[in-house]
Formats: C-alpha cells, sequence, structure tokens
C-alpha cells in the first residue's frame, strides 16, 4: 500500500481541531492558519499526482474497520471527487483567515470545529464504503449545528434546529437504503452498490431514499426552505462553508449513488427532476429579486444556481434517449464545474457581505448605498463577484452555466430557453443588489464612516478572485481530470440494469 | 460442590454485601468506608465475571443456572455500569438525607439481583433474581423518605411493580401448567417436539395464552408501550442517583431475562411473540420520542427517552435472528453506558436544595463548565443516533436486523422517529450552548468523578470510531 495521502487529509485537520481547542484562544488562530494551509498542501499531490487517464478510483485504501457487518475503511477518489477535495481546503483556508480578528467569542472552539468540519467533509468525498460515507456525511451535522447555534444571529436556534433535522431525516432514509442494498448484495463497497442488480421497483423506492437525503442538502425546491434560515443566521464564514461545500454533499451523492445504483430509476423520473430544478432555477431566481437582506439573497442565489446542477445531471437521461452521448457527458461535466465554481463565488459573496457587517452590522440592502465612495478596493471585488455570479464570461460562473444550458438546447429547446432565463435573472438580482449597495450617493452616515478592506480581507477576497479567474479562463484545469471518470459515468448510466 | 461453581461471582457478591451491611453498623455516617468497601466488591465481582468469559457453557443447579458467554459478557457490563453509578452518586448521596450505607447496600443486592436474572434458565431463578432487583429498586427510591414525590414514586412503581410481577407469575404457571415444567431448557425442547412428551394442540394453546402474560410482565419491566406509565413518574420522582440506577443496568437485565424466556425457552413460539413485540417496539418509539418533546424536566425527558430506547432494542429482538439478538444486546450495553454519562453530569451539577432537573438548569453549561457540557453533549448526540457516536452503530445493527427479517417499515418508523428523538437531545445541546447561565454557582466535582466521566464521555466517542470488540462480544454471545 502506498502512502495514505487520503487519510493524512481527512485526519490532520481533524486532529488539529481538536488540539486548537485543547490549546486555547491565544494560539488558535497561528495554529489554525498552519493547520489549514499545511491541509491544503497535503491535498495538493491528489490535483497533481492525479492519473486522468484512467476512471478507477486512485490513492485507494481499504482496511477492515467493522467486520462483522462488512463495513470497511474504504477510501478513494475519481475524477468527480478530487477537485471538490481540493476546493474544500482552500475554502477552509478562507475560513481562517476571514475568522481572524472578526470571531471574539471562543474562537479556538470555532476554529476547532471548522477545521474538524473541513476533514469530515474531505471524508465524505473519499469514503468509498457506503456506511463511512453515511457516517462522515452526518458527522458534518454536528460542528455546523454548534457553528450556526453559538455564533449566529438572533434566530440562530430556530435555523440551526431546523437546518439539523431538516438534513437528519433526509439522510436517515438513505440509510435505511444503504442497509436494504447490503441485505441484496451483501456488500457496502460503493463500486459493488453501483453493480448491484436491482429491478425497477427496488430502484424507484432507492432512488426515492437517496433523493430524500440529497435534495434536501442541495437544496432543491421545494425543502430548501432550511436554506435562508441558516445561511441568515450563521457566522459569515459558516455560510461560506455551507455554501461552498456542504451544498456540493448533494450534488457529489447524486452523481456518486442515485445515479449509477439506480440508473433506471433516475432515467424514469428525470423530467420530475428537471421540473423542479427549473422551478429552483426560475422561480428561486424571482424569490432573490425580491429580498432586502443580502444574505438572503445570496442564498436564494445559491438555490438557483445549484438548480443548474440538478439540471446538468439529469438532463443526460433526455439526451441517452436521443443517443447524443457527448452532450450527456457536457451536461455532466458542466454541473461538475457549476459546483467547484459556485464553490468559490457563493463563498466570496458571503464573505463580502461579512466584511460589510463587520463594520456596519447590518444586512438590510437598504442600510448601505454608495460603498464605492468609502471602499473603493472592496468595491472593485464585490463588482467582480457579482459579474461572476451573474455568469459572465471569463469568469467561472459562466463555464459550468453555458455548458448546462448547451446540454440541454441538444435535449429540449424550452428547457433550455428556461435555463437560460436565470442569465437575466441571476444578472438582475444580483446586479441591482450590487447598484443599491455600492453605487450611488452615500446613502448614510455610517456608510460615509466606512474605512476600506485591511490586508488580510485583501487576501481573503483576492484569492478568491484569483480561483474564479483561473478557472474562467482555463476550464479545462478542472475538465481534463474529470473526463475519464464522467465517460465511465456515462457509460454505466446509459445502459440499463435488468 | 461442582454444582455451586457457575455460581461463585454471585456468591461472592452476596456475601461480601452481607459484610459491608453488617460493617456499616460500626462506622460514622459520614465516613466513605461502606462506599469503598462496595466498590472493591463490585471489582472482585467485575473481575470474576470477566474471567468466565469465553468459558464453555455450563448448566447446573437442576437446571436452574447457566453460565455461558452471554452471561458472562451481560455480568461483566452490568458491573461496569454499577462501578460508574456508585462513583458518581456518592457525593450526591452524601449530601443530602439518604442513608448512604443502606444505599450502597441496596444497590448491590439489586446487582446480585441482576445477575442472578441473566444467568437463570429456570423460570423460578428469573423470578427470584427480578424479585431481588424490584425489592432493591423500591426501597431505594423510597430512600429519600422527606421527600414527598420520591415517596410517591415508591409507592406507584411499588404497586405496579407488583403488578406485572403478578402478572409474570400467572404466565408462568400457565405454561406451567401446559408443559409441565419451569426449567426453561425443558420447555423449549417440548415446544419444539424434540423431547419423549408431545403438546396436544388445547396445551399449546395453554402455552400461548401464558405467553401473553409473560410478555406483559417482562414489557412492564422493560417500560415499553402500553406498559410504560410508571416509567415518567418514577423517573422524575426518585432521587436522581436512583433514576441513574433504574435506567441503566437493569435494561441489560430486563434485556437478558427477555432472551432467556422468549428465546431460550419459547423460541418456538416466536411467530406469535415476534408480532406483539413489533407492535410495542413501534408504539414505544413513537410515544416514547413523541411526549419527549413536550417535557421540561429532564428526568421525565429521559424517561421518555429510555421508553424510546427500549422500542429500539425490541426491534431487533423481533426478527427471531442471531443477528438481531446481537444486535439487541449491543443496543442494551452502549444505551446502559451512555446513559450513565448523562446521568453523571446531571448528578456533578446538582447540589443539596437545588436539583438539576429541569432543563433551565442547564443553561449555559458550556461557560460555566465546558467539561461537563461536552461530556453531556456527547451523550446526547450519542443517543439521537448520529454518528461517529456509538449510539449510532446501535442504530445501525437493529436496523438492519429488521430489516433484514423483513420488518422494513419498523425500520422507517424507528428512523423517522430518531429524528423526532434527534429534536429533543438537540435542545439540551442548545440550553447548555447557546443560552447563557442563570446560575453562577461554581461546579464543584471530585478528581475521580472527573476521571469516571472523562473515560465514560470518550468511551462513547471511542466505541464509536471502533466499536468492534463490543459487537465482536455481542455475536459470540449468540454464536
Amino acid at each position: 500500500m502506498s502512502f495514505p495521502i487520503l487519510s493524512l487529509t481527512i485526519w490532520l485537520p481533524i486532529i488539529a481541531g481538536i488540539v486548537i481547542i485543547v490549546a486555547g484562544n491565544e494560539k488558535s488562530r497561528k495554529l489554525a492558519m498552519g493547520a489549514s494551509v499545511l491541509t491544503f498542501l497535503v491535498s495538493l499531490p491528489l490535483y497533481f499526482g492525479f492519473d486522468a487517464s484512467t476512471a478507477a478510483m486512485q490513492f485507494t485504501e481499504n482496511v477492515a474497520w467493522l467486520p462483522s457487518f462488512d463495513i470497511n475503511y474504504a477510501l478513494g477518489v475519481d475524477g468527480i471527487s478530487m477537485p471538490l477535495i481540493v476546493l474544500t481546503t482552500i475554502i477552509n483556508v478562507i475560513v481562517v483567515i476571514s475568522a481572524w480578528e472578526v470571531i471574539k467569542d471562543r474562537p479556538a472552539v470555532y476554529l476547532g470545529a471548522f477545521s474538524i468540519m473541513t476533514g469530515l467533509m474531505i471524508g465524505v468525498f473519499s469514503a468509498m464504503d457506503a456506511i463511512l460515507f453515511y457516517v462522515f456525511f452526518e458527522a458534518t451535522l454536528i460542528p455546523m449545528f454548534l457553528i450556526i447555534g453559538i455564533w449566529g444571529g438572533p434566530k440562530r436556534v430556530y435555523a440551526t434546529v431546523k437546518f439539523f433535522l431538516y438534513t437528519f431525516l433526509g439522510s436517515v432514509m438513505m440509510l435505511i437504503a444503504l442497509i436494504y442494498m447490503y441485505r441484496e448484495g451483501g456488500s457496502f463497497a460503493v463500486l459493488d452498490l453501483h453493480n448491484l442488480i436491482l429491478n425497477e421497483q427496488q430502484q424507484f423506492w432507492i432512488f426515492l431514499a437517496f433523493l430524500a437525503a440529497f435534495a434536501v442538502k442541495i437544496p432543491m425546491w421545494p425543502v430548501h426552505t432550511w436554506l435562508p434560515d441558516a445561511h441568515v443566521e450563521a457566522p459569515t464564514a459558516g455560510s461560506a462553508v455551507l455554501a461552498a461545500i456542504m451544498l456540493k454533499m448533494g450534488g457529489y451523492g447524486f452523481l456518486r449513488f442515485s445515479l449509477p445504483v439506480a440508473p433506471d430509476a433516475s432515467a424514469g423520473m428525470d423530467t420530475f427532476m428537471i421540473v423542479i430544478s427549473l422551478v429552483a432555477v426560475v422561480y428561486i431566481g424571482f424569490v432573490a429579486l425580491a429580498q432586502r437582506d443580502m444574505k438572503k439573497l445570496i442564498a436564494y442565489s445559491s438555490i438557483s444556481h445549484m438548480g443548474f446542477v440538478t439540471l446538468g445531471i439529469f438532463i443526460a437521461f433526455q439526451l441517452i434517449a436521443k443517443g447524443d452521448m457527448a452532450g450527456v457527458a457536457l451536461g455532466i461535466e458542466g454541473a461538475i464545474i457549476q459546483m467547484i465554481s459556485h464553490g468559490f463565488i457563493s463563498a466570496a459573496m458571503f464573505l463580502c457581505v461579512g466584511v460589510m457587517y463587520d463594520r456596519i452590522h447590518s444586512r438590510e440592502i437598504a442600510d448601505y448605498g454608495g460603498v464605492i465612495n468609502t471602499m473603493p478596493i472592496f468595491a472593485a471585488f464585490m463588482v467582480f463577484f457579482a459579474m461572476a455570479n451573474a455568469g459572465l464570461p471569463g469568469t467561472s460562473g459562466f463555464v459550468g452555466e453555458f455548458m448546462v444550458i448547451l446540454a440541454s438546447f441538444k435535449a429540449n429547446f424550452w428547457i433550455a430557453f428556461l435555463a437560460a432565463l436565470t442569465l437575466i435573472l441571476g444578472a438582475a438580482y444580483t446586479l441591482w443588489m450590487v447598484k443599491r449597495v455600492i453605487m450611488g450617493p452615500i446613502g448614510n452616515d455610517k456608510v460615509a464612516a466606512l474605512t476600506d478592506i485591511n490586508r488580510r480581507e485583501f487576501w481573503m477576497l483576492g484569492l478568491l478572485a484569483f480561483f474564479v479567474l483561473l478557472i474562467g479562463v482555463y476550464p479545462n484545469m478542472i475538465g481534463h481530470v474529470m473526463h475519464a471518470s464522467v465517460e465511465n459515468l456515462v457509460q454505466h448510466i446509459s445502459t440499463a440494469k435488468y | 460442590m461442582d454444582n455451586l461453581q457457575i455460581a461463585i461471582p454471585e456468591i461472592f457478591l452476596l456475601s461480601a454485601t452481607c459484610a459491608v451491611l453488617i460493617i456499616g453498623l460500626f462506622v460514622k455516617p459520614k465516613s466513605n468506608t461502606v462506599y469503598w468497601l462496595s466498590q472493591a466488591t463490585l471489582v472482585v465481582t467485575l473481575i470474576m465475571s470477566f474471567a468466565q468469559i469465553g468459558d464453555e457453557t455450563v448448566t447446573g443447579m437442576s437446571g436452574a443456572y447457566t453460565i455461558d458467554s452471554l452471561s458472562a459478557t451481560l455480568k461483566t457490563w452490568i458491573l461496569v455500569v454499577a462501578i460508574g453509578i456508585f462513583l458518581y452518586s456518592r457525593d450526591y448521596v452524601g449530601e443530602r438525607k439518604i442513608q448512604r450505607h443502606e444505599y450502597f447496600v441496596l444497590c448491590l443486592f439489586a446487582v446480585a439481583g441482576m445477575m442472578i436474572m441473566v444467568s437463570a434458565t429456570h423460570m423460578l431463578t428469573i423470578y427470584l433474581g427480578l424479585e431481588l432487583l424490584a425489592l432493591s429498586q423500591y426501597a431505594l427510591v423510597a430512600l429519600h423518605r422527606d421527600n414527598s414525590r420520591a415517596a410517591e414514586a415508591a409507592m406507584k412503581y411499588f404497586v405496579l411493580g407488583a403488578l406485572a410481577s403478578g402478572m409474570l407469575l400467572y404466565g408462568m404457571s400457565m405454561i406451567y401448567g401446559a408443559t409441565g415444567s419451569l426449567d426453561l431448557h425443558v420447555i423449549a425442547d417440548i415446544l419444539a417436539g424434540t423431547s419423549s412428551e408431545t403438546l396436544s394442540a388445547e396445551r399449546t394453546i395453554g402455552a400461548r395464552f401464558g405467553l401473553t402474560f409473560l410478555i406483559v410482565g417482562i414489557a412492564f419491566k422493560l417500560g415499553a408501550v402500553p406498559f410504560h406509565m410508571w416509567v415518567p413518574d418514577v423517573y422524575e420522582g426518585a432521587p436522581t442517583s436512583v433514576t441513574m440506577f433504574i435506567s441503566t443496568a437493569p435494561k441489560i437485565a430486563a434485556f437478558a431475562m427477555l432472551i432467556r424466556l422468549l428465546v431460550g425457552g419459547l423460541e418456538t413460539l416466536s411467530a406469535d411473540w415476534q408480532q406483539m413485540l413489533a407492535i410495542m417496539a413501534a408504539l414505544s418509539m413513537v410515544v416514547g420520542n413523541l411526549i419527549a418533546i413536550a417535557q421540561t424536566n429532564i428526568k421525565r425527558m429521559l424517561a421518555y427517552s429510555t421508553i424510546s430506547h427500549v422500542g429500539f432494542l425490541l426491534m431487533g429482538i423481533v426478527g427471531v435472528t442471531n443477528d438481531g439478538y446481537s444486535a439487541a444486546m449491543f443496543y442494551a450495553i452502549t444505551y446502559a453506558f451512555t446513559t450513565l454519562a448523562a446521568f453523571g453530569v446531571l448528578l456533578a451539577i446538582s447540589r443539596e436544595g437545588h436539583e438539576a432537573d429541569t432543563l433551565e438548569d442547564l443553561a449555559g453549561l458550556g461557560k460555566r463548565n465546558a467539561f461537563l457540557a461536552t461530556i453531556m453533549s456527547v451523550s446526547m448526540i450519542s443517543l439521537a443516533g448520529v454518528p461517529p457516536l456509538v449510539g449510532f452503530y446501535a442504530k445501525l445493527s437493529v436496523l438492519q436486523a429488521a430489516v433484514g427479517a423483513g420488518f422494513a417499515w419498523l425500520a422507517i418508523v424507528g428512523v423517522i422517529m430518531s429524528v423526532v428523538g434527534a429534536f429533543y437531545y438537540l435542545r439540551v445541546i442548545k440550553f447548555m450552548f447557546f443560552d447563557e447561565p442563570t446560575d453562577a454557582v461554581d461546579i464543584e466535582i471530585a478528581g475521580d468523578v472527573t476521571a469516571g466521566l472523562a473515560v465514560n464521555g470518550l468511551a462513547v466517542v471511542a466505541l464509536g470510531i471502533a466499536p468492534g470488540f463490543i459487537m465482536a462480544a455481542c455475536i459470540a454471545a449468540f454464536a
């Protein structure tokens, strides 16, 4: 067995998190910074050492964990999960920067919780055993529950309990499905589940169970209502991690479980899934337009953007029916790039709101106006991220959406038409917010007293801007690592299981 | 002599308990001598029971008493939990007008009763052990005699407990009437038709009739719906240390009694008891979890939580498979020491004149004492069944047993109810971490209690990451 690099990226932040909590508030910042940078460095070999020519799992580890249950500590990554892991480690560094001076109440616990959560989220993306996946998937709820509950806004208790129960209800259904499949096939290994023969009815119920877990996580309309509450109440970094990574666990779950395990049921349910994805894209886009709270607006914008992810995934089955395999891969790759890009952009948007909130302690759009006059550098960043959020070509926001719309065109003009509406809607709500907050004359005395971003904030936003541009200009840097895995997935889901 | 050897741990325990009782007369009421002697007794008994693990199955005393890996494992855990109970309750009992010598001696008698229940394979020995346990518990609940709520709880407990014992005895007599034996091995053979005697159809009906009463009796002792009415009142009224006692170790013993009677004796009639248990399991999970939401008294909340966990435990048994029995066993053991940690925290923050028994009493505990709040959170999250804590694997294993036996509906009821359960467990965490303290008094905990709680909390976490060895022991018990 080679060097267990995946285990290291999972356990390094978890152990570091415990050390940070134990070490106390004084040393916590430096320790957290060191740990997050180290985790990022450790995750780099995953990208640079990745063999893009194969769809097989790489960096695999497999140790018997609970032999009496056939549960293994099995890890591995392919082109779908690897970029998400690197995204997680990057966002972790940014979280530490964002918390540096801002969190005054028990910073050690705060940073420690984020560090532990990072390890758990990497575990979600690299688990190759269904129960191990479930364990990581659920365990991430605990630190997030505490983060929102302790450092959140005035309605934090309601928001965090709602967040926890919603996602918990979804995932216990998945647990039943996993147990059922173990009874059928005698294995919890993810790749064995992919090849498990299931008839139409079995697939249908399993698909629904997975849907309960992942739709809540993404979140899809109409089970999205926990997200605006959680986002608004969470501390800035909490919102950023929630939007940037935790939502991706839902999209990843579809690609790793729903589609390959129940391809025929997925194909049968595709119209339904496409319709609710479009509802998310269009209806939630309009809802975003009506928001007065900036964080709420970005939260709804997240739901709308994640609608693209599910659309890209499920448009595949319409294209398979037409025999357009290239289009299928286009849609799924678009969905994955959209996930990564949304990870950076949504985190950046939440952090921008956080920067303003730290100064004025308001998230209301009406409390701002003319911020550009007092914070020109910040305004430049904010406008840039807003453009990216609206899908400006040259930014990462454009690439994924464009690929998904292109794939939709191959399937059905009207689906593509509705999906493309979001380019207008997204521009409308984002830029309208920017207009009211950033542009115009100085709105009030508080805005007049604003000071521009300091070096810490500059680095935090600059780093994100760098990645948004990098993916926008050179999307193939993610694209090339996932081609083989996506091809393999397309191959798998286009053949019926029974 | 050979016959007595199999009961050496129990004989030692009883003799030592009698000795402690007498020594208690000659030491000062304030001294801890009785406490230390009791702990020493438990530790020695623990070593003896632990040594029996892995021994071959031996049945002695005319079939009345059996040692096998089931009994040895369960006894070991009962004793481990009892040591924890004694440790956590020492200071609590010492501060109050509770006769501490009698408290520990009664607890020791109850432990002896549990050990007898675990090994009994004859209906009379089962009854003997059960009553030794029950009578000690009635007295324990009433021990705080100046407290009217405790007296009321003891009265309720006694009346309802006596009724349950009556049911159990009635069922046993019916089965005796049908099969002509009280020895569970003999009964099993007769029912299975492997013995020279065979049962006429009428007599089989008689046995089934008896079975129903047995189940009522067992459900009463376990606290399963619809025989759960006594649980909340007793939990609330009893002194917290006694509530801790009632809610932990006796559940393991009651599980053993259930296995001995239903699986050891009446497994041939499983088609009959399976349905009854499935309904009770579903009702317990639903009623326990839903009513727990409305509770503001934490002891009452934990009472309903116990009821719901009994439902989960029964879910393991309804499948009538060895996997299921070992899953239920794992559930009983892990439940006992997880709940132990929760009560340990409650006892640590209670002080004379200020019992910590409402949720408000926990407010801001995270700021007052982060250590206790963390232990409590670990316990709550584990009871909610969230990975990576040990409660998750307990739920996973019973769910797996239920799904495997075709009780998917029961498993779905179970998981939905565990989400409901998560709500009130999270509420405890909410009070501790998200609210401001209402009480500024410093919490003082003795060093050994801190160490005990730390080990207990760590066990809940560590066994969540590596539950393998307890699971292996549970599987070996039914291999």
